[in-house]
């Protein structure tokens, strides 16, 4: 019995003394961007020619875009070429872990490229320094003219296994290329990759266009333009290039945007001064009224699971933003704040509803929660509106006005993003002012 | 009627009197600020460290060694002081009842004087650094709710030392420098748990011998994506800001540490 206790006792003397741990809690870290290394990729000697590409180059021009890549995002410090220590195809076997934490870089990317047989072979590794060891790697096979994607597609990877969350950069935007006077605007559709190359214009310039839309696999655009002097919803097959009027309704039809499993698109109608929210199926061709209110009913916007929609109505007075389940009920104002609410656009994540503000003639862009609080403006202008998510739900796009002179001199319209913190803005390239952006979902998927 | 004259006279002399000593005050203005309190931030180390004298460390010694043969030859169960509140230094008259309960339990005649004479040193050593604590706590809430946490005091330390193996500022130079060092992954989800615990094994300048999440297998969850970027992250922190800024002595007590890392404040901020 004695000894029984005495066991007994030792344990728990044991267990205490192994419990003699010190803890200390980190609740903080900084924010600033992670200092990355980006060497440029090896091109393998054994590489043949491949016609209008400068093979030898390629392995510099791929690190090259991902470098501007992830220095857009403001969450990442690429670090210069110069002060690189390793050759790129000795670096790609095996790093010297040491040499690289001299320069401060706490990730590196290397990589080696080899065109054989019309076909661009790259594999790519991710580094982290501080640990020693490989974190990813990745290795793909395509035609050389998709160099630039792959370069996209590389930098999307390493985005994810750095941050924990998608990546953005294998997309396209969607926007109005506008040229010309200010009151003589030729508008035409245009389309480029999310980095402002590879820009294609889809319409001529005839019409004027407005508010495109991409539908979730990216093929389709909707769009507002005019048949017989009267706005019209369009439907636009990027790929085959034809376009198709909406329904068939007796007056103008706008604000249209796709439903996310993309059979539906949800739009206004216009009749005698009001205005109300309907869907169409893209198949039965089957016209829903959603929304029978005597005030003006715009801009819907479906919620990613598809439950619900945002819009905005002037029904309480001033235009606010509102929330209802997708056939039409239980509406429930969610802005109550001073000045003007428009143009909601529902995160990607679900978490959050994008907007435009207007109040004592200044146009905010902002986020706040879908139930209308935590309401966050992140960017003040003389003119600015029509947000559009990144993929990722992290990043915002949209355009911003110049104020025009009497004659309309100084007038421009660009392209802007701002990451949903708040930080970060910057202005997108376009060959072209640009209006009504709209930001695709990840190609590659 | 002059009778009367001089009665108002003198009765609005004194009205007037009155007004003119009282109002005044009226009109000062009621509200009363708050002192201004300067406060000024000091080194605490040697004041939440405080060496013992050499002649109480002798006493203290000497009554350690006894209650140690003690609890090894008498068995006396240590499971009274495990009852104490694990997240502030011990207070003089608290091990004074600790004492008692172990006194009574065992034989009267072994609590030596010296016991007492060494609670007694203690008392004013203490009350000194007891002040000085909860004096930071209250500047430091934020601080204060981390200690809380933090501060698990065991048995075996209590007895040797007044408070856990690192002091406020000893603890707080580390928590600053690993801020510095850790980048925070952005993509993080609000509300999941996002804890991430590392234990360490260091060696006596700081350099680690061995680093060991303890969640390890939820780094591979499906759905878990986000916890395996985040304890990298936390991972790559502590490497990146070694040799970690620990104390100059004391190793047997920090050379086995635990970081407890965790974003969601920073988030929600």
């Amino acid at each position: 019995m004695k000894k029984i206790l005495l066991i007994l006792l030792l344990n728990i003397f044991l267990i205490n003394k192994s419990f003699a741990l010190i803890e200390v809690d980190i609740t903080r870290g900084n924010l600033d961007p992670l200092p990355i290394a980006i060497s440029p990729l090896h091109v393998d000697i054994k590489s043949n020619e491949y016609e209008g590409i400068k093979i030898k180059e390629l392995g510099e021009n791929i690190s090259k875009i991902i470098e501007d890549n992830f220095r857009a995002t403001g969450l990442f410090n690429p670090l210069k070429k110069d002060a690189f220590v390793q050759k790129p195809d000795i670096a790609h076997l095996k790093p010297r872990f040491e040499d690289w934490r001299l320069i401060k870089a706490q990730a590196l990317v290397t990589g080696k490229l080899l065109v054989k047989d019309q076909k661009l072979k790259v594999e790519f590794r991710l580094w982290d320094l501080a640990a020693a060891k490989e974190m990813d790697a990745v290795a793909f096979t395509t035609t050389p003219s998709n160099w630039r994607r792959v370069a996209h597609i590389i930098s999307d990877k390493i985005y994810e296994r750095l941050t924990g969350e998608e990546g953005y950069f294998d997309t396209r935007i969607i926007y109005v290329a506008e040229s010309g006077p200010k009151n003589q605007r030729v508008k035409k559709l245009a389309i480029m990759d999310q980095d402002g190359e590879n820009t294609k214009y889809l319409t001529l310039g005839n019409e004027l266009v407005l508010t495109p839309r991409f539908n979730p696999t990216n093929q389709m655009v909707t769009y507002m333009s005019y048949f017989r002097n009267m706005p019209r919803v369009y439907l636009l097959d990027i790929e085959t290039g034809t376009q198709d009027v909406v329904g068939n309704f007796p007056g103008m039809t706008f604000a249209p945007r796709f439903s996310p499993d993309g059979k539906k698109i949800v739009m206004s109608f216009a009749k005698d001064g009001n205005s109300d929210i309907y869907t169409m199926d893209l198949d039965t061709r089957v016209v829903e009224r959603i929304t029978d209110h005597s005030s003006i009913d715009t801009s819907p916007s479906f919620s990613p699971d598809g439950k619900f929609i945002a819009f905005n109505s002037d029904r309480s007075g001033l235009q606010q933003i509102y929330v209802m389940r997708s056939d039409g009920s239980g509406v429930k104002r969610i802005t109550f704040g001073k000045g003007i609410y428009g143009t909601p656009v529902w995160s990607p994540r679900g978490d959050l509803i994008a907007f435009t503000k207007m109040r004592k003639g200044r146009f905010y862009i902002g986020v706040m929660r879908v139930d209308g609080s935590g309401e966050r403006l992140l960017t003040e202008n003389y003119y600015q509106e029509a947000p559009s998510w990144s993929p990722n739900g992290r990043v915002l796009v949209f355009y911003r006005e110049t104020k025009a002179g009497t004659k309309g001199e100084g007038f421009s319209a660009k392209l802007w993003s701002i990451d949903i913190t708040g930080y970060n803005e910057r202005r997108l390239k376009t060959e072209t002012d640009a209006s009504d952006p709209s930001w695709s979902s990840l190609l590659s998927k | 009627m002059i009778r009367s004259l001089i009665y108002s006279i003198s009765f609005h002399s004194v009205i007037a009197l009155l007004t003119i000593l009282s109002l005044p005050f009226m009109l000062r203005d009621p509200i009363d600020l708050p002192p201004i309190v300067s406060v000024e931030l000091i080194q605490i180390t040697d004041k939440t460290s405080i060496p013992y004298a050499p002649k109480a460390r002798k006493i203290i010694e000497e009554t350690k060694k006894k209650e140690e043969e003690r609890l090894v030859s008498e068995q006396a169960p240590p499971a009274a002081k495990a009852k104490e509140k694990p997240d502030r230094i011990p207070l003089p008259n608290e091990k004074k009842e600790e004492k008692q309960i172990i006194k009574k339990k065992q034989n009267p005649e072994e609590v030596k004087p010296e016991i007492r004479q060494a609670s007694e040193f203690e008392k004013k050593e203490i009350i000194d650094t007891n002040q000085i604590a909860a004096l930071i706590d209250k500047a430091k809430e934020e601080e204060a709710v981390e200690q809380k946490k933090t501060k698990k005091i065991t048995q075996s330390s209590q007895k040797n030392s007044f408070a856990s193996g690192l002091t406020l500022s000893q603890e707080d130079a580390l928590r600053a420098q690993i801020f510095g060092c850790w980048s925070v992954p952005l993509g993080l989800p609000y509300d999941e748990n996002l804890l991430v615990r590392i234990k360490l094994k260091l060696k006596k300048d700081g350099t680690i011998i061995k680093s060991e999440i303890l969640d390890h297998q939820r780094m591979n969850k499906p759905g878990q994506k986000f916890y395996k970027v985040l304890a990298e992250s936390a991972l790559r922190a502590v490497r990146l800001c070694q040799p970690l800024k620990v104390p100059p002595t004391g190793y047997d007590k920090w050379k086995d540490l635990q970081l407890n890392f965790n974003p969601t404040e920073m988030l929600q901020g």
